[in-house]
C-alpha cells in the first residue's frame, strides 16, 4: 500500500515534469529580433482575406521574429469600424472607404490631417462552376447567367445558352442555380458584376446577402460546391481556387469569351481606373466590370488593406509600413496564393501600391 | 433506563457534513438561477437597440420590419424542431422499451450502450452527412412525390435538384435528438415498480398490455421530460441545420422544396460572421426570441405533466 500510494505520486511528478520541460524547448530561439522590428501590430477585417492573411502573417514573423501580428477575421463591416475607432493599426475590407466616411474622419489611429493608405492587396477571381457529364467549359454571356440564377432559364438545352455554344451536346436537363445562404463578399461581387454588365436580366442592387427568395442556397464557399458537386444540371458561383474538377463558365468580355486565370483577374484590376478625388496613398479602385479591355475577367472579388498616412504612434507607422509592403511584394502575394489562390497583383499596380505605402510615416 | 423524552433540547443534530453539504447544494442552485438571469439580461440588453432604432436603417431587414424578418424564423424554428420529434419519439419510446422489456440482458445492454455513442457524435459531423450522403439519397424520393402526389399541399412544390430541403433537416434533427430521448425513457421505464408489472401480468394481461396498464402510467411525466429536452435540443441544434438547409425567409409548409423556412439558429451562424452594429444586435433579438419559444414550450409541456399527475399509476 505504501508503495502504490508514492509510486502515484511520484508519476504524477514525473509527468509534470516531462509535460513542462517539452514547453521550454520553443524558447531555445530567444536571443534579439531579427529584422530590427518589434512590437505588436493588429488588424480586423474581411474574412475573405483570412487564409492569405494567415500566410502573410507566417512569413513576416519568421523574417521579423520581434513583431507579433495579429488578425481578426470578423468581417469587413466589423474592420472598418474597429479601425475608425482606433482599436486596430490596419484594416482588412472588401469595399474601400466611401467619399462621406472619409469626409466624416475621426480615425483614431491617424493624426487630425492625415489621409487613408488603402491598397487593393487581395485579388481573388470568382468562377461560375457547373456539373455536367462530359462538358469542361461553356460560354454564357452576363445576361445568360443572370436569366439562370433568376430562374428565368430553367434548362440546360434552352436556347439561349445553345446559341453561344456551338458543337457542344446540351442535356435535356432542369437548371439547379446554387447561391450563398451566408452573407458574402463573392456574393456581393457575383451581383454587382451581374447588375453592372446586364441591368436589365438583373435588376437588384449588388448585395452581400442573396437578393432573391427561392433557388437552392448552401453554407460557405465549401457549401456551394459540395452541392454543385453532388448535384447533377447545377451550377453555382464561388471563389476560383476551389473549382476542383467542375466545368467552368468563360464570361463574355466586348467580343469574346474569357475564362478566369490569375493573370485576367489582376488585368481587371489594372483596366479600372482608381476613386477620383482621393489622396495620393489612397489607391481605392472603382471597379470597370463593363471594362471590354482584352483578356479581363470581370468576375473579382478586391479586398483592400486600409492604414493610415501619418499614425499617431510612429512605432506602429513603421510596422504597418513593413507588413503592407511585404503583402505586395512578390514573395507575399506568391504566398498568398499558394495559400489563398489569390492572383497576385501585377507589376503596375505593385509600383503604385509600394509608392502608397512609402508615405506611410 | 426510561426512554428519553424529547424535552426543550429537541433540535436536530447538525454536523459539519450536513452545513457543507447543504451549503454546497443551495449554492449550485443559486448559480445556475445567477447564470439563467444573466445569459436573459445579456439576451434582452443587447436586444433593445434593434427594436428601437428604425427598422430603414438597418441592413440586414432589408426594408422589412423586425417581425417581419423573425417571424419566418421562428415558423421554421418551431416547424422543423415538431418534424422533428415528430419521427423521433415513437422510435425513441419504441427503442427504450425493446431494451427495458423485451430485449435479452446483454443485447439490451450492447444496445444502450451503441445508443449513447450517437450522442457523441458532433453535430457538425451530422451535418456534413446530412448534405453529402442524406440529402442524395432521398433526393429521388423527393422527384416522387413531386410527380405523384403534388396535389398535398406538403409535396406541392418542385422537388429540389439537391435533396436539402427542411425535411432531410428534420431527420438529422431526428437522429441526433433520439439518444437523450431514448437515454431518459429507458431509465424511466426501468424505475416501473416491479409489483405493478407482476400483478398485472399475473391477471393474465398479454406483455403489450402490462407495458400499457403498468410502465406507460407510472413513465408518462418522465417521457414528457425526455421529449422537451429533445425538443430542446432540437429548437437549438445550429450547425447541422446550417449546413443541411437550403434557406429562404420565407413561411411555407412545402417539405421537398429548394425554397425552406429556416431556423433561428442557423440564421444567427450564417449571419453573424459578416454582421455589424444594429445588424448585430437583430440578430440577438431572434435569439431571445427562440429563448422565449423554449421557455413558453417547456412550460407547456410541465402544465400538461402537472394536471395529470394525479392520476398517475404511481399513486
Amino acid at each position: 500500500m505504501n508503495i502504490k500510494r508514492s509510486g502515484g505520486l511520484v508519476a504524477v511528478a514525473v509527468v509534470t515534469g516531462l509535460a513542462l520541460a517539452s514547453c521550454a524547448a520553443n524558447e531555445a530561439g530567444g536571443g534579439e529580433p531579427s529584422g530590427g522590428l518589434s512590437g505588436t501590430l493588429v488588424g480586423v477585417g474581411a474574412s475573405s482575406q483570412g487564409s492569405a492573411q494567415e500566410a502573410w502573417i507566417a512569413a513576416f514573423q519568421a523574417a521579423n521574429s520581434g513583431v507579433t501580428v495579429e488578425y481578426d477575421p470578423a468581417g469587413s463591416g466589423a474592420g472598418r469600424d474597429t479601425f475608425l475607432a482606433g482599436g486596430s493599426s490596419f484594416a482588412g475590407s472588401d469595399r474601400a472607404f466611401h467619399d462621406d466616411e472619409i469626409a466624416a474622419g475621426g480615425f483614431a489611429a491617424c493624426t487630425a490631417e492625415s489621409g487613408l493608405v488603402e491598397i487593393p492587396a487581395y485579388i481573388s477571381p470568382i468562377a461560375v462552376g457547373f456539373n455536367l457529364d462530359g462538358i469542361d467549359s461553356l460560354d454564357l454571356d452576363a445576361a445568360t447567367i443572370a436569366a439562370i440564377f433568376t430562374g428565368e432559364i430553367t434548362r440546360w438545352d434552352d436556347p439561349a445558352i445553345a446559341a453561344q455554344n456551338e458543337g457542344v451536346e446540351l442535356p435535356d436537363l432542369a437548371i439547379t442555380a446554387v447561391h450563398r445562404s451566408d452573407d458574402s463578399g463573392t456574393t456581393e461581387n457575383f451581383t454587382e458584376y451581374l447588375g453592372a454588365v446586364a441591368p436589365e436580366a438583373w435588376p437588384f442592387e449588388a448585395d452581400g446577402v442573396w437578393p432573391l427568395d427561392g433557388g437552392e442556397a448552401a453554407q460557405g464557399t465549401s457549401g456551394v460546391v459540395d452541392a454543385v458537386t453532388n448535384g447533377s444540371g447545377t451550377i453555382g458561383y464561388f471563389d476560383a481556387s476551389r473549382a476542383g474538377g467542375l466545368g467552368t463558365v468563360a464570361v463574355k468580355v466586348g467580343e469574346e469569351y474569357v475564362p478566369f486565370s490569375p493573370e485576367a483577374a489582376a488585368a481587371v484590376v489594372d483596366a479600372s481606373p482608381f476613386v477620383e478625388g482621393r489622396g495620393e496613398g489612397d489607391l481605392a479602385l472603382e471597379l470597370d466590370r463593363t471594362s471590354t479591355a482584352a483578356g479581363v475577367y470581370p468576375i473579382v472579388l478586391v479586398s483592400y488593406l486600409i492604414g493610415c498616412v501619418e499614425y499617431q504612434d510612429p512605432a506602429v507607422a513603421e510596422l504597418v509600413k513593413a507588413y503592407f509592403g511585404y503583402v505586395i511584394s512578390a514573395e507575399g502575394q506568391a504566398a498568398a496564393a499558394a495559400a489563398a489562390g489569390s492572383a497576385p497583383i501585377s507589376a503596375t499596380l505593385f509600383e503604385r501600391a509600394s509608392a502608397a505605402v512609402a508615405l506611410i510615416h | 433506563m426510561t426512554a428519553q423524552a424529547l424535552t426543550g433540547r429537541d433540535r436536530p443534530v447538525r454536523r459539519l457534513g450536513d452545513t457543507l453539504f447543504s451549503g454546497g447544494a443551495s449554492t449550485a442552485g443559486a448559480i445556475i438561477l445567477a447564470v439563467l438571469a444573466a445569459v436573459a439580461g445579456f439576451l434582452i440588453a443587447q436586444s433593445i437597440p434593434a427594436v428601437t432604432t428604425p427598422a430603414e436603417q438597418i441592413s440586414i431587414l432589408r426594408g422589412r420590419s423586425f417581425w417581419e424578418y423573425a417571424l419566418p424564423l421562428a415558423f421554421g424554428t418551431l416547424w422543423a424542431a415538431a418534424l422533428a420529434l415528430l419521427m423521433a419519439m415513437p422510435l425513441s419510446i419504441g427503442i427504450a422499451l425493446f431494451i427495458s422489456h423485451y430485449a435479452p440482458r446483454r443485447l439490451a445492454s450492447v444496445l444502450g450502450y451503441v445508443v449513447d455513442l450517437l450522442a457523441a457524435v458532433p453535430s457538425v459531423v451530422f451535418g456534413l452527412w446530412g448534405a453529402n450522403v442524406l440529402a442524395r439519397a432521398v433526393q429521388p424520393g423527393y422527384s416522387w412525390l413531386a410527380d405523384n402526389l403534388s396535389w398535398i399541399p406538403l409535396f406541392a412544390g418542385p422537388a429540389s435538384g439537391t435533396g436539402r430541403t427542411i425535411f432531410t433537416a428534420a431527420i438529422v434533427l431526428a437522429v441526433m435528438v433520439l439518444p437523450i430521448i431514448t437515454a431518459i425513457c429507458r431509465e424511466v421505464f426501468l424505475q416501473t415498480p416491479r409489483l405493478h408489472e407482476e400483478a398485472a401480468l399475473a391477471l393474465g394481461a398479454t406483455r403489450w398490455e402490462m407495458i400499457r396498464m403498468a410502465v406507460f402510467p407510472f413513465a408518462r411525466a418522465g417521457i414528457v421530460s425526455a421529449g422537451v429536452l429533445g425538443l430542446g435540443r432540437a429548437l437549438g441544434e445550429t450547425m447541422a441545420v446550417a449546413m443541411v438547409l437550403s434557406p429562404a425567409l420565407v413561411i411555407n409548409v412545402d417539405l421537398i422544396s429548394s425554397t425552406n423556412p429556416t431556423t433561428i439558429a442557423a440564421n444567427i451562424a450564417l449571419s453573424f460572421p459578416e454582421a455589424y452594429g444594429a445588424n448585430v444586435n437583430v440578430l440577438i433579438a431572434t435569439g431571445l426570441l427562440l429563448f422565449a419559444i423554449t421557455l413558453v414550450v417547456n412550460t407547456i409541456a410541465r402544465v400538461l405533466v402537472n394536471r395529470r399527475k394525479d392520476f398517475s399509476g404511481a399513486n
